[in-house]
């Protein structure tokens, strides 16, 4: 029976979700008002990974701040460092020789496929699909595996300098790299047994959380959740960077901007990211990996904005920089943050569960959001 | 570029344009800046704001906006100068939804107030911190509660 | 008939107990059965709790230990691995959770933002370290540390809980 017919007198009141909690990917607070099992207003409450990032960029020099940028968006870090790589050699002026770029996308690919991996996973496990959990990190591992053989590290890289790569790829690199190419389109047709098609996904995931394109635009939402939205745009294509002009690949859309045109965006994006690397590892020339770069680098003045197609969106850095060793003021525009403004209005009107597979849907990460 | 000449045709004598940055970039009095943008996102299609912050220089505050124009892809730059005892400018939240997080981000780390700004309290730093990190004088040792 | 005596020999009872029956005090039995299956409670706060996920997959099985059991809510935890940095906003927090966990409990710090702050620490917002309002058992190294490391800190954990005077100094 609706309420308006049962005759009773309802109340809302205000649920904590607070920032230790197994389904808020990381220390994310959310102060609920709920009547019954509608969510009436959504107040999120951030900070609690605040690290004072930016006010550490002004304490450290260019090349002493590339680890911390590998912290920002853990997931991906490889991404994270070509973006900020890429804003100093904007203001540098710097001509990054071919091969190196080939092997930053062939980096950034790869981290692409292995943050999508974990955005698949955490969606299934907060709608309580364990085992398809299992499956993605399965896989995960043989990408981490390959970063470890590049870098020595499998989460936090360093993997680019100012001005090229550190060192080449070792043998062994590109033979692994293309028997995991041959594995992986068998890997995601797995995942459309155990997850695109299950019943119950979808029955969670469809027609909730809707956002169209005009109010995506508004909140200034960029990425893959604009594209699921229903516009066709992404950086890679529309205003190339790096060598992204010569490859030949698709842009997945969605239609109504709901949590499963997220989902299927994103499946979507791995495959094509397969397609890049495959044409990448063909044309990749032979050459030097490191153009020539000051010891001490000290830009000239000015300032430079610079953003890159990232995992979870587009990722910006402004550098202000007054001719000595250190940055004058850095500034992150993380998307993630912005996805967050975002979620109050995507989750109003629904109901509690419906919450939850909306914050997954929007890929979001706290290193990211708080800095 | 069409569009950036009838940018600075429109509000000649409300803006100044600075020469030789990678984007086109526009210094604009705080008084104007509503109306700047407000014409920005109706008149000449530049419906995605990218960034809202501040940064801080020896005799003033500076907010600094980037818009993005989808359809063109240009990215212009607006700039306005604060005084840095009394940083005031007004809220763009009626114009884009997004700017709320963003402008209480400003306010907490650099402590410029956004007139208009239904919500303005800290984001990132807890709520008993005293003081803006991002300023000059904020050294990084300090803890903020004295 | 020839009946071969002397392969069945009697045993007497003690030799008898020796090898069957083991006397021993209920605390060690308790300490060894709690050794072998910690609960944690998730405090994975940044980057090291992807590492800690990792370690709960199927390459790092944590399950072969018997701590795979994650916990959400404090009070059917037994174990606390602090993992990423604590800020000042957060660090009330913890210590509540650590508050609302029942006794016996532990602490692992796992990467060196919870040891010491890490590549953050002196940050204007970072508590350098949990040893400065938690009591930490096992220190595990490494930003972030690798799964590997993660079990070695586990098994010293639990060498610590069955011989508890590795501690005491006896």
């Amino acid at each position: 029976m609706l309420k308006e017919e049962c005759n009773i007198t309802t109340q809302e009141f205000t649920l904590n979700m607070g920032p230790q909690h197994p389904s808020t990917h990381g220390v994310y607070r959310a102060i609920l008002t709920l009547d019954g099992e509608t969510v009436t207003d959504v107040e999120n409450v951030m900070g609690y990974l605040h690290r004072g990032v930016e006010k550490i960029a002004e304490n450290r020099t260019y090349t002493q701040f590339i680890p911390y940028t590998d912290r920002l968006d853990y997931l991906a870090p490889a991404l994270n460092n070509w973006a900020y790589v890429g804003v100093v050699e904007k203001l540098m002026e710097l001509e990054v020789p071919k091969r190196a770029e080939y092997m930053r996308v062939i980096l950034g690919e790869l981290q692409r496929i292995a943050n999508h991996l974990v955005y698949v996973a955490s969606f299934a496990l907060d709608l309580n699909g364990f085992s398809a959990w299992m499956y993605m990190f399965r896989d995960r591992e043989r990408i981490l595996d390959l970063f470890e053989m590049y870098t020595g590290s499998r989460m936090t890289l360093n993997s680019m300098r100012i001005g090229g790569m550190p060192s080449e790829f070792p043998p062994e690199f590109l033979p692994a790299l293309e028997k995991l190419l041959e594995d992986l389109p068998r890997c995601f047709h797995e995942y459309d047994g155990i997850v695109t098609g299950n019943e119950i996904f979808q029955a969670r995931a469809k027609n909730v959380g809707k956002m169209d394109i005009e109010t995506t635009i508004n909140y200034g939402l960029g990425g893959a959740n604009l594209r699921a939205a229903g516009l066709k745009y992404d950086l890679r294509k529309e205003i190339p960077y790096s060598v992204y002009d010569q490859f030949d690949f698709e842009i997945p859309v969605g239609k109504q901007g709901d949590c499963y045109d997220r989902y299927i965006v994103r499946m979507e994006e791995m495959r094509e990211s397969v397609k890049i690397i495959k044409q990448a590892i063909a044309q990749m020339p032979d050459g030097p990996i490191m153009t020539k770069v000051p010891k001490v680098i000290k830009p000239p003045k000015g300032e430079v904005y610079s953003h890159i197609e990232g995992a979870k969106g587009w990722l910006g850095f402004y550098l202000i920089s007054d001719g000595s060793a250190s940055p004058y003021r850095l500034h992150i525009h993380a998307p993630s943050f912005v996805s967050l403004g975002a979620f109050p209005e995507m989750a109003k009107g629904g109901y509690l569960q419906d919450l939850i597979a909306i914050l997954a849907s929007i890929d979001i990460v706290l290193g990211e959001v708080d800095r | 570029m069409e569009i950036l000449n009838s940018i600075s045709q429109k509000f000649a004598d409300k803006v100044e344009v600075v020469e030789g940055l990678d984007y086109h970039t526009f210094m604009v009095e705080k008084d104007n800046l509503l109306d700047i943008v407000s014409d920005l996102k109706a008149v000449f299609g530049f419906n995605f704001m990218i960034d809202i912050t501040a940064v801080e220089y020896d005799e003033y505050i500076q907010a600094v906006y980037h818009f993005m124009n989808l359809d063109e892809k240009l990215i212009i730059r607006i700039k306005v100068n604060l005084e840095k005892d009394k940083p005031v400018i007004p809220s763009l939240v009626n114009i884009y939804k997004g700017a709320d997080l963003q402008e209480r981000e400003s306010f907490d780390l650099m402590g410029v107030k956004y007139e208009g700004h239904p919500n303005l309290k800290r984001v990132l730093c807890p709520d008993e911190f005293e003081g803006h990190p991002l300023r000059k004088d904020f050294s990084m040792r300090d803890r903020g509660l004295k | 008939m020839e009946i071969n005596n002397n392969k069945t020999k009697e045993e007497s009872p003690e030799e008898f107990i020796k090898k069957n029956i083991i006397l021993t005090s209920v605390d060690k039995v308790l300490d060894y059965a709690r050794a072998h299956s910690f609960w944690p409670v998730t405090m994975g706060l940044a980057c090291c709790a992807i590492e800690m996920m990792a370690a709960g997959g199927a390459r790092y099985d944590i399950a072969r230990f018997g701590y795979e059991v994650f916990r959400p809510s404090p009070r059917h935890a037994d174990l606390m691995i602090v993992a990423g940095t604590i800020t000042k906003k957060m660090e009330p927090l913890v210590k509540r959770i650590y508050d609302q966990m029942p006794e016996p409990k532990y602490v692992i710090a796992m990467g060196s933002c919870a040891i010491s702050g890490g590549p953050f620490a002196g940050s204007y917002n970072v508590v350098d370290g949990a040893d400065t309002f938690l009591p930490v058992d096992v220190y595990v190294p490494g930003c972030p540390p690798r799964p590997e490391a993660l079990f070695h800190g586990l098994l010293e954990l639990r060498r610590k809980v069955i011989h508890p005077e590795v501690v005491k100094g006896k």
